[in-house]
C-alpha cells in the first residue's frame, strides 16, 4: 500500500492560507434558533396552535353563530345543543355559542391587557431597582414586599366599592394594582445578573452612558425572561377574572365572560351540565395552553440551552 | 506489566440538530497497572469524552458510542456490562475526579458522609467501619485534622481542600484506575502544586493507574509516565513522557510544546502560535486532521489519512512525515524560528 | 523593549485602597498599593485568585471608585470628580480586555455592533466610515469581515477574545488593562492572543497592565512584574530580575510552583513548598500578610507590615527578612 503513493505527493506545501479564519457552520440567528427549539417541543407547539384557534374563534365566533350574544329567544330557553344553537341556549334563551366566544373576548382581553400592563409597570420598577441597586433597591423592594402581602380580593372589593363601578376597567385596575410585583421581582433579579456581566462593564469602560447601557444591553437580555413571565401571567389573570365574576364581583350582565357564564350555569348544572361544562372547559384549556406555551418559550429562549 | 484497560477503536458521536459531531474517531490505547497515562490536547479534541466513555458517563440520549468500539477492563467489555455490574465497576474499580471541586461535591452532605456513602455501597462496610476508613482516607490525602473535617460541609472548605476531598472519595474504595479530568485547572498555582505533589505521592504509595486528562503540559511533565497527544478526536502521537517531550515527531506536538513559554526564555520574543482553529468535528475527515494548520503539510496529507508508524516500541505517530518518501524535517524550534514566524 | 522604554510615567498609583463592604465586615481587596506604569511598557500583575489584582485593574480604570489613595493618569488624579469631558477623554484613552470571552460579549449584539459601540461614544463617524473601521479592526485581529454580522455564540473562545481586543482598540486607546485575557483559552490560542498583543504594542506604542495568574506568560510579555498577595504588593521588579532572583519568599514559592513542561527538570527540581491556603481577605493576618505561610517568618513579621523598599535599583520588595535571606550573599 505504501509503495503505491507517488513520490511527488511528498512535497511540502505548508498550511492552508487561513490567515483570516473562515466560519464553517451556517449562520444561525438568535430568533431562528429559538424558533427551531420551540418547534421541537411538540406539546408547546400544540398549545400554540390551540391558542391560535381559540383566538380566531374569540374574534370571529360571535359572528359565525348568526345570533347576537344579547338576543333573547324566550320560546327557546335552556335548549340543549342542536343544529340551530350549537352549544344550546341559556335560561333567557340566548345563544350560548355566541355568548361563549363573547365571554372569551372579555377573558382574553383581561388576560392579555392585565399581563401586559403589569409587566410594563413591573419591568420599569424592577429595572430601576436592579440597575441602581444599593439603597434605592432596598427601599423599592421593601415596598414590593408590602404590596405583595395584601390579599388581592380585599383590594378588588375595596376598589369596586370606592369607585362604585364593576366595569372591565375597574376589574383590570384592581387586578394589576398589585399584580406587577411578581414581574418586578423577576426583572430585578435578571437585571442584577446582566449588570454583573462583563459586557456591561466593558460598555462602562468605553464610556457609554447609563441609559444607553440599559437600552442596548440590559433590556434586550432581560426581554426573553419577561416574555416568558408574561405568558405565565396570562392564565393567572384569566383565572382571576373568572374567579371574581363567579363571585359576582366581575363582569355584569348582559355582558359576559367565561367566569360569569360558569357562575350563572352552576345553579342549574344538575339539569343542564353543558351550560357549565363549556365555559369551564374554555377556561381550563386556555390556562393550560398558556402555561405550556410559557414552558416551551422558556426552554427555547434560554441562552444556556444554545449549542 | 500487564494491561488492565484496553480501548480499541473507540468512536463516539454526539447527535445534535446541526448534524452528527464525531467527537472521538477511532481511538485505541492501553493502560498498564500502576502507570500514569496523560491525554493531552486542546479543548474539543475528545480527551474528556474518551475518559468519560471509559466509565460510560456520557449523556445517554445525545451521545452514541459507535458499534465496533471496545473498552476492555481486565478483559471484560465495559460497553456490555449490565447496570449492576456497571455500578460495581464505577467507583469500586475505576473512579473519576473532576475539574471543578465546587460542583462535584454534594453541598448538603458533609465530606465524611460522602466518603462513607461510597464505602458502604461498594465495600459493604458497617457505618462504624466506614467512618474509620473514611478518616483514614482523609489522612491519606493529607487533610489536616481529618476527624474535624469529616463533619465539615463542602462550602466550609477551600478549593484545594475540596479537591482533596474529591480525591479521597475517589480513592476510598481503592480503585485500580483513577481518571483525573483536569484535576488542577481550577486551582491556584501554589494549591495546584500541592495537589500535583499529592497525586504523585499517592501514585507511588497505592500503585493506582491514573489517566490524567489535561491541557497543561507542565502538569503532564510532572506526573505522566506515558503521554497520548490528541487532536480532532484522534490520537496523533503516543509515547513515554521523555519521548514526547524530548523527541516529539508529530508537527502538532511540536506546536503544542513550543507554544508554552519556558521559564528560561527571553521575554517578548514571539511565541510559536498555530494559525487557525481545529477542524469542526461535524465535518467528515478523509485526510490528516492537522493538515490545514501544519507547516509541513504535504500533498498527500490532504488526500489520505496517515498511517500509524512505530518510531520505537513505545512511540507511535500518525503522520506522513514518517513515510520513507517524505523529506526529513526538523521541528522549527531546532532550526530557529520558521519562515512563517520570522515575518 | 526595556531599554526603549520611555521614562515618562503614564499611570501612577499611590496608596490605592479599595474596600468592599460585606455585611458587617470589610473586605480589603486592594490595600495600600503603589506603583507606576511608564509609557510604552507592560507591567505584569500576578497573584493567586482573590489577591486583588482584578479589583486593582478595575479601580485604575475608574470602573470601581477607590476607597482612598490616588490614581494619576497622565498626571491627572482620576479618583477625584472629573468633568464629563475629562471623563470621556479618559475612558477613550484607557481601555480594558476581559478574562471571560463568553460573558464579555453581549449575546444579543452582532460582532459589528459590539466593535462599533465605543466609536458611537467617542467619534462621529458616518455609517460608511464606521463599517470601514470595523472591517479594518477585524482584519487587524485576524478575522474576515464576514464576522461583522455574526453573533458572539457562533465564535470560538479565541475568536471572541480577539473581538474583545478589537472593541478596546476601536476607540484608539493608549493604555489597556488586560485582565487575565488568556486564562480561559487553550495553550495554542493563548499564544495567538499574546502574540497579537505584543504586535499591537509594537505598532501603536500601547501601554499594558497585564493581569494574570500565569507567571510564565506574564514573564513572556512584561517588562516589569508586580506580585500581589492578599491585596498588597509584595514585590515589583524588572521581569528578568524577578525570575532570576526573586527576593520575596512568596514570589519564590509562586515561581517554584509552576509546573514546567520538561520531565527531567521536574523530576530533579526541589520545590519551595507552601503549606496551607491563602487566608481570608476579610480578616487578614496582622503585620506581614504572608507570615502565616512564610517559611522564614520571624517575630517582627507579626507586628509590622513591611514597607515596599528598593532592594536593588528598580527592584522593590516588601519583606522584613530579605536582607537576612539574600542581602549578604549577593552584595
Amino acid at each position: 500500500m505504501q509503495e503505491e503513493i507517488s513520490k511527488e505527493l511528498f512535497q511540502i506545501i505548508g498550511p492552508e492560507d487561513n490567515e483570516a479564519e473562515k466560519i464553517a457552520r451556517p449562520r444561525v440567528s438568535y430568533l431562528r434558533d429559538a424558533w427551531r427549539r420551540f418547534r421541537q417541543n411538540k406539546v408547546a407547539t400544540l398549545a400554540l396552535i390551540i391558542l391560535g384557534i381559540l383566538a380566531f374563534m374569540v374574534i370571529f365566533g360571535p359572528a359565525i353563530s348568526g345570533y347576537s350574544f344579547e338576543e333573547m329567544d324566550t320560546t327557546n330557553r335552556n335548549a340543549p345543543p342542536s343544529r340551530e344553537h350549537w352549544f344550546g341556549t341559556d335560561k333567557l334563551g340566548r345563544d350560548l355559542f355566541a355568548r361563549v366566544w363573547q365571554g372569551g373576548r372579555v377573558s382574553m382581553i383581561i388576560g392579555l391587557v392585565g399581563a401586559f400592563v403589569s409587566s410594563f409597570v413591573g419591568c420599569i420598577y424592577g429595572g430601576i431597582s436592579g440597575y441602581f441597586g444599593g439603597r434605592v433597591d432596598d427601599i423599592m423592594m421593601r415596598i414590593v414586599e408590602v404590596l405583595i402581602s395584601v390579599p388581592y380580593l380585599i383590594v378588588v372589593i375595596l376598589l369596586s366599592v370606592v369607585l362604585k363601578s364593576k366595569s372591565l376597567g375597574t376589574l383590570l385596575l384592581a387586578m394589576t394594582i398589585t399584580g406587577w410585583c411578581g414581574i418586578a421581582r423577576i426583572v430585578r433579579g435578571q437585571v442584577l445578573q446582566v449588570k454583573s456581566q462583563e459586557y456591561v462593564l466593558a460598555a462602562q469602560a468605553l464610556g457609554v452612558k447609563p441609559w444607553k447601557i440599559i437600552l442596548r444591553h440590559v433590556i434586550p437580555n432581560v426581554l426573553s425572561v419577561v416574555i416568558v413571565a408574561i405568558t405565565f401571567d396570562i392564565p393567572g389573570y384569566i383565572f382571576g377574572e373568572a374567579f371574581l365574576s363567579f363571585l359576582g364581583l366581575g363582569i355584569q350582565p348582559p355582558n359576559t365572560s367565561w367566569g360569569a357564564l360558569a357562575a350563572t350555569a352552576q345553579s342549574m348544572y344538575a339539569f343542564y351540565p353543558y351550560q357549565l361544562f363549556i365555559p369551564a372547559l374554555m377556561i381550563a384549556l386556555t390556562m393550560l395552553c398558556f402555561t405550556l406555551l410559557g414552558d416551551g418559550l422558556r426552554d427555547a429562549l434560554d441562552p444556556r440551552q444554545r449549542k | 506489566m500487564d494491561k488492565i484497560l484496553e480501548v480499541k477503536n473507540l468512536r463516539v458521536s454526539f447527535n445534535t440538530y446541526v448534524g452528527e459531531i464525531r467527537a472521538v474517531r477511532g481511538v485505541s490505547f492501553e493502560l498498564r497497572r500502576g502507570e500514569t497515562l496523560a491525554f493531552v490536547g486542546e479543548s474539543g479534541c475528545g480527551k474528556t469524552v474518551t475518559a468519560k466513555s471509559i466509565l460510560r458517563l456520557l449523556p445517554p440520549v445525545s451521545a452514541e458510542i459507535k458499534a465496533g468500539s471496545e473498552i476492555l477492563y481486565k478483559g471484560e467489555n465495559v460497553l456490555q456490562m449490565g447496570q449492576k455490574r456497571l455500578q460495581r465497576y464505577r467507583g469500586n474499580e475505576v473512579s473519576m475526579i473532576f475539574q471543578d471541586p465546587m460542583t462535584s461535591l454534594n453541598p448538603t452532605m458533609t465530606c465524611g458522609q460522602q466518603i462513607v456513602e461510597a464505602l458502604m455501597l461498594h465495600k459493604k462496610l458497617s457505618k462504624q467501619e466506614a467512618k474509620a476508613e473514611a478518616i483514614k482516607t482523609l489522612e491519606l490525602v493529607k487533610i489536616p485534622d481529618p476527624e474535624k473535617r469529616f463533619s465539615a460541609y463542602p462550602h466550609e472548605l477551600s478549593g484545594g481542600m475540596r479537591q482533596r476531598v474529591m480525591i479521597a472519595i475517589a480513592l476510598s474504595c481503592q480503585p485500580s484506575i483513577l481518571i483525573a479530568d483536569e484535576p488542577t485547572t481550577a486551582l491556584d498555582v501554589t494549591i495546584q502544586a500541592q495537589i500535583i505533589d499529592l497525586l504523585k505521592e499517592l501514585k507511588e504509595k497505592l500503585g493506582t493507574a491514573i489517566i490524567l486528562v489535561t491541557h497543561d503540559l507542565g502538569v503532564v511533565a510532572t506526573l505522566a509516565d506515558r503521554i497520548q497527544v490528541m487532536y480532532a478526536g484522534q490520537i496523533v502521537e503516543t509515547g513515554t513522557a521523555r519521548e514526547i517531550f524530548y523527541e516529539p515527531q508529530h508537527p502538532y506536538t511540536w506546536a503544542l510544546l513550543s507554544s508554552v513559554p519556558g521559564l528560561a526564555e527571553r521575554s517578548k520574543q514571539e511565541l510559536y502560535s498555530l494559525k487557525g482553529t481545529p477542524p469542526d468535528l461535524i465535518m467528515p475527515l478523509e485526510c490528516c486532521p492537522f493538515a490545514a494548520r501544519c507547516e509541513y503539510c504535504m500533498k498527500v496529507c490532504r488526500q489520505q489519512m496517515p498511517q500509524v508508524t512505530n518510531v520505537t516500541a513505545t512511540h507511535n505517530v500518525a503522520c506522513w512525515l514518517q513515510h520513507p518518501h517524505a523529506p526529513k524535517v526538523k521541528p522549527f524550534y531546532e532550526r530557529g524560528l520558521s519562515h512563517a514566524q520570522q515575518a | 523593549m526595556h531599554n526603549k522604554r520611555n521614562e515618562e510615567p503614564l499611570v501612577e498609583v499611590r496608596n490605592l485602597c479599595k474596600y468592599f463592604r460585606q455585611g458587617r465586615s470589610v473586605l480589603k481587596a486592594v490595600d495600600d498599593v503603589s506603583f507606576t506604569i511608564y509609557r510604552g511598557e507592560t507591567l505584569g500583575l500576578v497573584g493567586e485568585s482573590g489577591c486583588g489584582k482584578t479589583t486593582c485593574g478595575r479601580t485604575i480604570l475608574k470602573l470601581y471608585s477607590a476607597t482612598s489613595g490616588q490614581v494619576l493618569y497622565k498626571g491627572q488624579d482620576i479618583t477625584n470628580s472629573m468633568s464629563a469631558r475629562e471623563l470621556l477623554a479618559f475612558k477613550r484613552s484607557a481601555q480594558i480586555i476581559f478574562q471571560d470571552p463568553y460573558s464579555s460579549l453581549d449575546p444579543r449584539m452582532t460582532i459589528g455592533e459590539i466593535i462599533a459601540e465605543g466609536m458611537d461614544v467617542h467619534f462621529r463617524y458616518t455609517p460608511a466610515e464606521k463599517q470601514q473601521k470595523v472591517r479594518e479592526l477585524l482584519a487587524k485581529v485576524g478575522l474576515t469581515e464576514d464576522y461583522a454580522n455574526r453573533f458572539a455564540h457562533e465564535l470560538s473562545g479565541g475568536q471572541r477574545q480577539r473581538i474583545g481586543i478589537a472593541r478596546a482598540l476601536a476607540v484608539e486607546p493608549e493604555f489597556i488593562v488586560c485582565d487575565e485575557p488568556i486564562s480561559a483559552l487553550d495553550v495554542s490560542i493563548q499564544a495567538q492572543i499574546v502574540n497579537l498583543l505584543i504586535q499591537l504594542q509594537a505598532e501603536r506604542g500601547l501601554t499594558y497592565l497585564f493581569i494574570s495568574h500565569d507567571l510564565s506568560m506574564v514573564k513572556h510579555i512584561s517588562d516589569r512584574v508586580g506580585v500581589m498577595y492578599l491585596g498588597s504588593l509584595v514585590e515589583v521588579a524588572p521581569s528578568k530580575a524577578i525570575f532570576a532572583h526573586p527576593l520575596h519568599p512568596y514570589t519564590q514559592a509562586l515561581l517554584s510552583a509552576i509546573p514546567v513542561a520538561d520531565p527531567d527538570f521536574e523530576a530533579t527540581r526541589v520545590r519551595v513548598k507552601l503549606e496551607g491556603e491563602v487566608p481570608s481577605p476579610i480578616n487578614p493576618p496582622s503585620g506581614c500578610k504572608f507570615r502565616t505561610r512564610c517559611p522564614h517568618a520571624i517575630k517582627v513579621c507579626a507586628e509590622q507590615q513591611p514597607p515596599l523598599v528598593e532592594a536593588e535599583p528598580e527592584h522593590f520588595v516588601a519583606c522584613h527578612c530579605w536582607q537576612h535571606l539574600y542581602g549578604d550573599g549577593r552584595k
